[in-house]
């Protein structure tokens, strides 16, 4: 190893972690035609090991992929779900898009940075929390939509948003509506992000709520596609 | 009297229905991989499918575009970006019945010979995100991925790949980008991605929903496909109806279905309340009112009463909402997402957002009436891709049929509706 080498080595992680990393990423990477299209997923990996996309992580993955620093930070920031400073240990979403706002989540926001003291892309002191404005996040039949490290808790109200955030943290069990059974951190959570499935996949219903009326009005009424004939069978 | 029918959805309410054990054996795929991949693209062609994820280009046309013989490798993206505000069909979609479109993946990839094929998921669905992974693992286990599958000869690698909160990276070309690992930004067209797509090659990229109808039409026919809906738009669709509705959800329906019937299904507008405006196709499709309930929705009757099928995205919105807040609140969303690429929309939508906030506030003029619709006016038509375009869907319809709304938030110096009239628990 020459000097320079040994220079870039010493500024990242320790090698434990490193070690670790890099074998993650590698089989990431092996997915891909070429290997750059591994960049988002090793991202999402370097913020499962620090909460955040840090300095240490963007070089990572710039090693990884034959990249420079420079380019890595480029397109990192354009995204949103990258994390530029350390975050807390749950992630609050709630959705503030045109439906969601109407139905409720103004208030909701309104009064749940209030009630803990935070604004977006803020954390509480104790670190357990960060708050975020979010857009649609594909659930408007379920309105006012809050989201906890990317875990969907749906039909919310000013109160159930306070009680949510209030039981994260002090540390008592909080379940997704649509979800598995436990809530993950926000690293966990990274880590499936980057590729990395944690096993939780058969928790939680196939579906639930308001994706099920239609097919509840058809039952009702014994309407079926032509001839029924869909099964795969 | 139109009705439900569900094809798609009919397994979302059995446990289990997102495993394989729940979902079935890839009797469409096992039949599609023993015929030519022509016949296959002949037979999308002839279920007259169009493209779900809003375009409603004809699918097997797009998948016929594809050069043959040409040495180059060929690739399918399957967009799972959904991000279109009011759009929560492949969300469900993927979370209840993954299997659907990872056989639809095969089949697809098959038929415009690729080996190689992702599903671009947006990040921010984590149980989503696992389901898919988790169907496709289960699909390489069982063979019906990898190599040789179902003794065929034909290879097939599936990656599903976790976006990061991007609505732009819906945009095909944008995806295509971002699925390279840059920044999500679109690409100028020619040459298009049946060309120069994924890594400069030959690619399909198709919604959700367009690649998980394909198993249904090989198994039960192009014909039986095609009886459904009407003459232009055939076949079933997911309609995603929230809002200010007693029961909003997913109702999967032929094409052609009104608003009036599916209200009628999913228990009126909520007690009380009547319908003021709604979205046939997602925030980017302009808006309607009660004189719509009876347009049928499909891509030809919807866009000649001037606005847009899109993702059947229904939002829809009782007396309570104020038109010029809901507008102001996508206008944010597009000066948010646009991408900065082009100048007309990155500059418009940020100054339609500043004419906005005043007119809400009641400190506007009619003057800037005409101001926001001379920057939708530039937007439209003048932007490098389909996002700006969809900015003004909004500002030019709500102008149009909701003028006295945005005066009367100057006459009265402020809003005239009690937000907290529109909330769930405001009318009760
Ligand atoms: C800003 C923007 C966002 C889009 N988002 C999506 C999306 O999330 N999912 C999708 O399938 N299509 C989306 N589209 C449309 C795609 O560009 C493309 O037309 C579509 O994926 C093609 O698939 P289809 O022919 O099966 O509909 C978007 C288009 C634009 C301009
Ligand atoms: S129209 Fe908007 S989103 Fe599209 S390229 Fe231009 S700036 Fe980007
Ligand atoms: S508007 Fe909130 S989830 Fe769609």
């Amino acid at each position: 190893m020459n000097e320079e080498e040994s220079a870039t080595m010493s500024t990242g992680y320790p090698p434990e972690v490193r070690e670790r990393l890099e074998t993650d990423a590698k089989e990431i990477i092996g997915r891909y035609p070429k290997a750059r299209s591994a960049l988002l997923p090793l991202l999402h990996l370097v913020q499962s090991e620090d909460g955040y996309v840090s300095d240490a992580g963007y070089e990572f993955c710039a090693e990884m992929l034959g990249l420079s620093k420079a380019e890595v930070v480029g397109v990192a920031t354009f995204y949103t779900m990258y994390k530029r400073k350390p975050a807390g240990d749950y992630n609050v979403g709630v959705c503030i898009n045109a439906l969601c706002a109407v139905m409720g989540g103004d208030q909701i926001w309104d009064e749940l940075s209030e009630h803990v003291g935070v604004g977006h892309d803020e954390t509480t002191s104790d670190g357990k929390v960060t708050l975020e404005r979010l857009e649609c996040n594909a659930a408007c039949d379920f309105a006012p939509v809050m989201m906890v490290n990317w875990e969907f808790f749906d039909n919310q109200t000013p109160e159930s948003a306070k009680q949510l955030v209030d039981d994260l943290r002090a540390g008592k069990e909080v379940v997704p509506t649509r979800g598995p059974g436990k809530l993950c951190t926000f690293k966990e959570a990274a880590r499936v992000l980057a590729g990395l499935p944690d096993g939780l996949a058969g928790e939680g219903p196939s579906a639930a709520g308001p994706s099920l009326e239609g097919l509840k009005v058809a039952k009702a009424h014994g309407w079926e596609a032509p001839g029924g004939a869909v099964s795969d069978r | 009297m139109t009705t439900l029918t569900p094809v798609l959805t009919r397994n979302w309410d059995q446990p289990g229905s997102f495993t394989l054990e729940g979902y079935g054996e890839y009797a469409a795929a096992r039949k599609a991989l023993s015929q030519d991949p022509d016949a296959i693209i002949q037979m999308v062609k002839d279920s007259g499918l169009r493209g779900r994820g809003g375009a409603g280009f004809p699918t097997g046309m797009k998948w016929g575009f594809i050069p043959q013989n040409d040495g180059k490798a060929h690739y399918l993206v399957v967009n799972a970006d959904e991000s279109e505000p009011g759009t929560c069909k492949d969300i469900p979609l993927m979370m209840a019945n993954p299997h659907a479109l990872v056989e639809g993946v095969i089949i697809t990839s098959y038929a415009i010979r690729a080996n190689h094929a992702f599903i671009y998921v947006r990040g921010e669905v984590l149980h989503v995100i696992r389901r898919v992974q988790a169907a496709v693992r289960e699909a390489y286990e069982k063979g019906y991925l990898g190599k040789d599958i179902f003794g065929s000869g034909y290879d097939l690698e599936l990656v599903v790949h976790s976006g990061a909160g991007a609505y732009i990276c819906g945009e095909e070309t944008a995806l295509l980008d971002s699925l390279e690992g840059h920044r999500g930004q679109p690409r100028l067209k020619p040459p298009f991605p049946a060309v120069a797509g994924l890594y400069a090659c030959p690619t399909v990229i198709n919604n959700v929903e367009s690649v998980a109808s394909v198993p249904s039409i090989v198994a039960n026919g192009a014909d039986w496909f095609a009886s459904m809906g009407t003459e232009k738009s055939k076949g079933f669709g997911i309609f995603s109806l929230s809002g200010h509705v007693t029961r909003p959800g997913q109702y999967e329906a032929p094409l052609g279905i009104t608003l009036r019937e599916l209200l009628d299904m999913a228990g009126g507008i909520r007690a009380g309340h009547e319908l003021k405006f709604w979205t046939p196709g997602g925030s980017s499709t302009p808006i309607f009112t009660a004189e719509h309930l009876d347009v049928p929705l499909d891509f030809e009757s919807v866009g000649a009463k001037g606005s847009m099928l899109g993702t059947r995205a229904l939002q829809i919105f009782d007396e309570t909402t104020c038109v010029v807040r809901t507008v102001l609140r996508w206008t944010e969303f597009y000066a948010h997402e646009s991408c900065g690429k082009c100048t007309p929309c990155r500059e418009g939508t940020y100054w339609l957002k500043q004419v906005l906030k005043r007119l809400e506030k009641g400190q506007g003029s009619e003057e800037d009436l005409a101001t926001i619709t001379d920057i939708a006016d530039n937007i439209l038509g003048r932007s490098f891709c389909a996002l700006g375009d969809g900015a003004t869907s909004c500002i030019h319809s709500s102008v149009k049929l909701f003028r006295d709304e945005y005066l009367k938030h100057f006459e009265i110096g402020g809003c005239p509706f009690d937000p907290a009239a529109s909330t769930v628990w405001g009318s009760k």
